[in-house]
């Protein structure tokens, strides 16, 4: 077990490199002199060389790469040039609000998406799975920022039955106290019910805009999976035993079918973290990706590298750990598998 | 397809085969052939757009900003007074130009890629692969915004970006595909009568990858042009005034809050309309390619 879960950590770490040399060949391919860039606008020719020096410009590109990878080791990102703070804090404080959605996000999409993968493997090339399907393509054409902004429309604008979609909590509320970031846990650790629900009310529509965007994928190998499922010899077996339909469909047929399902959550995470970024401006979520936003106006472009490390560690992280987690679920698979 | 390249050399019998086998892939699947009549409809628009459009796409008219749908404005107005169905018109050539010019980049490199990987092995396949491999490793929306905000905010980057992005899966549909092809029995018999092996991967194996290729394809237009209107709603990209539908549903964010609908909808259901199309018809391809990966 220890040593199934070494070995994945084993290989992912040329991915981790991987990361790491593209983030630092984006650095450096900034456009004319970065130094003159990092210096600001106003800096006299001497500042730029002290600013040179200062950011170790003058050196030789491996020996860049290692001061970079040194500086990286000490979590020292850089620091902005708008606000002058140091990139990682920030990121840090704000990574939970973003995190909070993207699961919220995840769950929605699995609870909608996996019914329906199964209604539609049970009934293969009826309307019903046409129809499934025609949902999901549509789902997955949805540009994530315009289904925001309807659903914000629909039912802010119109039915007036969510909360102003500007930031995680609404005014009239105080955040609660931070124990894990998240402010759904948070509150109710706190004990305070109607925070909950604030939180959740809130958090709702940007969470479903997530959703429907990722649920295509799910959906189809939910269809997939049981599909194949069904029509194996032990759900015969189970069948012909005079096992109730609901008990062969859910206690051994989708069991089995979940596990090709927990594979695509890789391309799945892809598609959440990539359209987190698009959700979080729509609904103002104080998250990294509102953060980056932010200095990609202002030409800040420590912030945004630190966004793009943060988050493909972050990915490199949830793919190893779908990758154990499925060596733990289905021990028959090794790890060359 | 390469089938419609290899009938074209042939006379009657094989146009014959081609427009039966069109007629069987209409009449199979009516989505289909709804999906393709849509992306006609849309390569008009791009390819005629600016004489099609009632207005001027960037005749700002302040005394008309801001209007709902009318006969005389079909899709309103925005905060500036340009017509919107105009807007919506012309930019389909920006998009469809960025999402088509980034896709066959990547077509382009990643076949060839691809193609080397497959066919020769060895260290030239473990480079490329872990290259692929770390393009993957990154959330690629994000790593498109980190190469736009590197390289500079330009639509040329934007293409750029959204083809780096997408390569990766070029190279592995070609790399599979050319890879259990490399010793079939067709390319036996064109080593033995002495073609040279640069040939047999580019005039006998290649023409046989292009068929899961063009599913690539038609699947990846839809992702590029949500790409590519994604990066230019935060900003990056396409700047304003230039119509595109990216840009324009970020201008109309600010007012669908106060009630104007208008202004986000009818780009943003443009941009939904191109993407499904382009989906459902790389579905239908693939079907029709095939059958076995329905899902």
């Amino acid at each position: 077990m220890l040593k199934t879960i070494a070995q994945r950590l084993f290989g992912a770490l040329p991915n981790v490199i991987g990361v790491v040399i593209v983030t630092f060949i984006l650095t450096r391919a900034l456009p004319g002199d970065p130094a003159a860039y990092f210096a600001g606008a106003a800096a006299t020719p001497e500042a730029v060389e002290q600013v040179r020096r200062q950011l170790g410009l003058d050196k030789s590109l491996p020996h860049q790469f290692l001061l970079y990878v040194g500086d990286l080791a000490r979590g020292n990102l850089g620091n902005s040039l708008s606000t002058g703070q140091p990139v990682l804090p920030e990121i840090a404080t704000r990574l939970p609000a973003s995190l909070e959605l993207t699961l919220c996000g995840l769950v929605f999409a699995m609870i909608v998406a996996i019914p329906l993968g199964v209604l539609a493997a049970t009934r293969p090339g009826s309307w019903i799975d046409h129809l499934c399907r025609l949902l999901a393509t549509a789902g997955v054409s949805l540009p994530t920022f315009f289904t925001g902004l309807l659903l914000a429309y629909i039912f802010y604008y119109l039915l007036g039955i969510a909360p102003s979609p500007l930031g995680r909590l609404d005014v009239v509320f105080s955040a609660p106290p931070t124990v894990t970031g998240f402010y759904l846990i948070d509150s109710l650790f706190a004990g305070d019910l109607e925070l909950f629900w604030a939180c959740n009310m809130q958090l709702m529509l940007p969470a479903i805009t997530l959703g429907l965007f990722v649920m295509a994928p799910i959906m189809r190998m939910t269809r997939a999976a049981m599909l194949g499922v069904l029509s194996s010899d032990f759900i015969r077996t189970a069948r012909a035993s005079g096992l109730s339909r609901t008990t062969v469909l859910y206690r051994y047929a989708l069991r089995n079918a979940l596990l090709p399902v927990v594979t695509t959550l890789g391309m799945v995470f892809s598609f959440l973290l990539g359209s987190n970024v698009l959700v979080e401006k729509v609904f103002a979520w104080p998250g990294i990706g509102s953060y980056v936003i932010e200095a990609l106006v202002a030409s800040d472009y420590a912030p945004v590298q630190g966004f793009v490390l943060t988050m493909a560690l972050l990915y490199v992280l949830l793919n190893l750990a779908i990758d154990i987690l499925y060596g733990v679920i289905d021990p028959r698979v090794g790890v060359d598998g | 397809m390469s089938a419609n390249g290899v009938s074209a050399t042939k006379t009657a019998p094989g146009w014959r085969a081609t427009l039966r086998h069109a007629q069987y892939v209409a009449t199979d699947n009516p989505v289909t052939l709804g999906a393709f009549v849509l992306f006609l409809l849309f390569v008009l628009l791009a390819l005629c757009g600016p004489w099609i459009a009632p207005y001027d796409p960037l005749a700002s008219d302040t005394a008309a900003a801001l209007q709902g749908p009318s006969a005389r404005h079909w899709f309103g107005t925005d905060a500036l007074g340009r017509d919107m169905l105009s807007r919506i018109v012309v930019a389909t050539r920006l998009d469809f130009g960025i999402a088509l010019c980034a896709v066959f980049a990547s077509f382009g490199i990643g076949a060839a890629l691809g193609s080397i990987a497959g066919f020769y092995g060895g260290w030239a396949d473990r480079l490329i692969g872990r290259c692929a491999d770390t393009i993957m490793a990154f959330p690629l929306f994000v790593l498109a915004m980190g190469i736009v905000a590197a390289l500079g905010n330009t639509v040329a980057n934007i293409i750029l970006a959204t083809a780096i992005i997408n390569l990766p899966f070029y190279v592995r549909v070609a790399r599979t595909e050319v890879n259990v092809r490399r010793h079939a029995g067709f390319v036996e018999a064109a080593r033995l009568t002495g073609n040279s092996e640069a040939r047999i991967l580019a005039r006998h194996i290649f023409p046989n990858v292009l068929p899961p290729m063009m599913v690539q394809i038609s699947l990846n237009m839809g992702w590029a042009i949500l790409n590519a209107a994604g990066l230019s709603f935060i900003g990056l990209g396409v700047r304003p005034p230039q119509a595109e539908w990216g840009i324009m549903v970020a201008e109309g964010a600010t007012h669908i809050i106060s009630g104007e609908w208008w202004v986000a909808l009818f780009p943003g259901a443009a941009l939904m309309l191109a993407v499904f199309c382009f989906n459902l018809l790389g579905d239908g391809l693939r079907d029709i390619i095939d059958p076995r990966r329905r899902t």
